[in-house]
């Protein structure tokens, strides 16, 4: 990690290049050197922080006043800071009687901030939680009454993860287990706090302003969504080809047992949706072995999409798991015990993330754990069966080997789609599509849950969503459509983006045709539809013209009058669905259809 | 980064100036800065309240020393800083 000095450092470099963010930044006790080094770590992360610092101490005065600073700041994130020292203050001055209630009102007054803030701007929140403080009143006591601080510090904690996921807009930057792993003599300095009221050292900022930005990213879209690993003494010890099967060293006892937890850790990323490969220089069969055959392995070969294993460059191997899986180099985190594929890699494909490991590898499971490489902003139910996805994908791409006619070949998956109105069951997929999907992206708008919520009601847009199932399996909530009416005539695409997985499968096709008879029913004359380039997106380049659209003056235009339907092979599985008062602009208004 | 420390036999005045204005340089971030016994706060653009915090604990892990809040609070000028350092390595 940089130190404080270095961060401050880049602030002076040029800015060029890096995503600009607004934050503000509300806090109970002195943020500069707080603020200097999120500002200077944002450099790191690739994040042109531009922060609004409110004055010392004045977080109520900021949110309830409806002119103030921060407003006209219009950040789109706000950190919200407030110290364990100022909690512990308040807490003493609270009377006896009072102080089991503590906690609770912690948090209603938490809950009010983001009500009015809410209200007033599309905000995102990261309030830091707090790091463990035991004032030793009580002793151990402490933990058996609601009257000791330790009792309602912990309580606020608690309390702050169940409202966090019940409010979409707040998000937890977890103090407290950054101090649990680095400690408080690390985090905390009684010289910078008694002479600054800065309650973290200097030597603690880098890596808090890190777990911000790694928030920041998330919510803006950037995370990680495939771990590739080497085998031999990464997730087993030993060399599968030359210590054979029996002495690869996995299981309870010593060194092996250091691995075992290195795959129980993945096998939960697996399961949390993280899409696992391999990739090792070995003998397919022989690197196959154990994951078939040895019963101490965790992992088996149905936890890993993309299995390779030969004798060709790590890097060539790489980039065809990234065309396989076809996802960005940039969501992939590489796993590899040798440091001279690490350095290959890091030179061959410097946008994949590559962890330096410590050499001993009973270290290397502590020490990715502090990475925080898996941040996220949203789950959705469908993300512990991602793999199963790919698995099927790259069953049908055998299949399709054996069809010399791509329509037969189409006609033989079955092909069915569920088409849907926005609702509260798929929001929180719909968003995360958004978040997620950069090839198959017309415009690479990002929306949030709460603001796919928010227009899903807005009389003048409609969104669909979309599942393909075929007879292999279930690929879920694949495809996003916002559609907005610009005129009485006219719908504008606003977003069309499909999850890669289902590309050359016509879903474009029959996406089409389900906008075409949105249209319809709301008796519009055309579409228009805008391609925003960026760097991932030129897969869809010609996606308009494909589809028959005419440009004039960038924007694509499909006369509704003279369209007709596109052939392909995929039946809707719900019949009435462009029936449904969600899609018909005469009946909203005041419908609430969440 | 300022790895080099230097312990307490061999640290005279001039060598604790040095090392100091090696810190000054890194925490006020500008190369040409010359620091004497007699420099203040006054003297050195952007030595201020905030950079003073950081020249304070840099000071501290450099020297592998703790000021008390009473000591930092006497200083007037470097040279004052150096007596401190010196006083807590002899």
């Amino acid at each position: 990690m940089k130190s404080f000095a270095a961060l401050k450092r880049n602030i002076k470099k040029p800015a060029s290049g890096l995503k600009r963010i607004r934050v503000g930044v509300l806090g109970d006790s002195s943020t500069q050197l707080f603020t200097q080094a999120l500002k200077g770590y944002g450099y790191e992360a690739g994040l042109d922080l531009d922060l609004h610092e409110a004055p010392h101490d004045q977080i109520e005065l900021q949110v309830f006043e409806p002119e103030s600073g921060l407003y006209k700041a219009k950040p789109e994130f706000i950190i919200l800071f407030c110290s364990v020292q100022k909690l512990r203050e308040k807490f003493y001055r609270t009377d006896l009687a009072e102080k089991k209630n503590f906690a609770e009102s912690h948090i209603r007054w938490i809950e009010s901030l983001y009500a009015v803030l809410l209200k007033k701007i599309p905000v995102q929140i990261i309030c830091l939680n707090f790091p463990e403080l035991n004032d030793s009143v009580y002793g151990n006591f402490s933990n058996k009454t609601e009257l000791s601080f330790v009792y309602q510090l912990r309580k606020i904690n608690y309390r702050l993860m169940q409202l966090s996921s019940e409010l979409k807009s707040l998000s937890i930057c977890d103090v407290c287990s950054l101090q649990g792993y680095y400690g408080k003599k690390f985090i905390f300095d009684s010289t910078t706090y008694f002479r600054s009221d800065m309650v973290f050292s200097i030597a603690f900022l880098p890596f808090i302003a890190k777990n911000i930005c790694d928030i920041v990213l998330s919510v803006c879209g950037v995370f990680k969504k495939c771990l590739i690993m080497d085998l031999d003494d990464m997730i087993w010890g030993g060399l599968i080809g030359d210590d054979g099967m029996e002495n690869i060293q996995i299981g309870d006892l010593g060194a092996g047992k250091s691995f075992s937890e290195m795959q129980m850790w993945i096998k939960q990323l697996k399961q949390r949706g993280i899409i696992l490969a391999v990739c090792s220089k070995n003998n397919e069969l022989t690197a196959k072995e154990p994951f078939e055959k040895h019963p101490d392995m965790i992992l088996h070969l149905d936890d890993i999409a993309v299995f390779v294993a030969n004798w060709r460059s790590k890097a060539e191997n790489i980039q065809y798991i990234r065309r396989t899986l076809g996802i960005g180099f940039d969501s992939m985190v590489f796993l590899d015990d040798n440091p001279f594929e690490r350095n290959c890699i890091r030179d061959l494909i410097p946008q994949i993330t590559v962890p330096e490991l410590p050499e001993n590898p009973g270290d290397h499971l502590d020490f990715l754990q502090t990475l925080n490489l898996f941040e996220m902003a949203s789950l959705s139910l469908e993300d512990g069966t991602r793999t199963q996805y790919y698995l099927e994908e790259t069953r049908r791409s055998v299949v399709s080997g054996k069809y010399p006619d791509e329509h037969e070949f189409l006609k033989s998956l079955h092909m069915v789609s569920h088409i849907e109105p926005a609702n509260k069951f798929n929001l929180p997929r719909l968003s995360q599509l958004s978040q997620r999907s950069n090839q198959f992206n017309l415009r690479t708008i990002r929306y949030t849950e709460e603001e796919i919520g928010t227009i899903s009601q807005a009389a003048d847009t409609v969104i669909l969503s979309f599942t393909l199932n075929d007879k292999y399996g279930e690929s879920g909530i694949i495809c996003l459509v916002i559609l907005k009416k610009k005129n009485p005539d006219t719908l504008f695409i606003d977003t069309w983006l499909m999850s890669c997985r289902v590309l050359n499968r016509r879903m474009d096709c029959f996406t089409l045709n389900a906008i075409a008879k949105v249209a319809r029913v709301n008796g519009i004359k055309n579409l228009t539809g805008e391609y925003i380039p960026t760097h991932q997106n030129s897969l869809v380049r010609d996606h308009f013209f494909n589809l028959g659209f005419v440009q004039t003056d960038g924007s694509w235009t499909l006369d509704m009058q003279t369209f007709e339907e596109r052939p392909c092979l995929i039946t809707a599985l719900n019949t009435n669905w462009d029936k449904n008062q969600a899609l018909i602009f005469s009946l909203r208004g005041q419908g609430v259809f969440l | 980064m300022l790895s080099k420390r230097i312990y307490l036999k061999e640290m005279d005045r001039d060598s604790v100036l040095k090392q100091i204005n090696e810190i000054f340089i890194d925490v006020i971030d500008n190369k040409e800065l010359l620091i004497t016994d007699e420099t203040t706060a006054r003297d050195v653009d952007g030595w201020n309240s905030l950079t003073h915090i950081e020249l304070v604990d840099a000071i501290e892990n450099h020297f592998r020393i703790r000021f008390t809040l009473n000591e930092i609070g006497q200083w007037k000028n470097v040279g004052q800083i150096i007596e401190s350092v010196l006083s807590k390595k002899k």
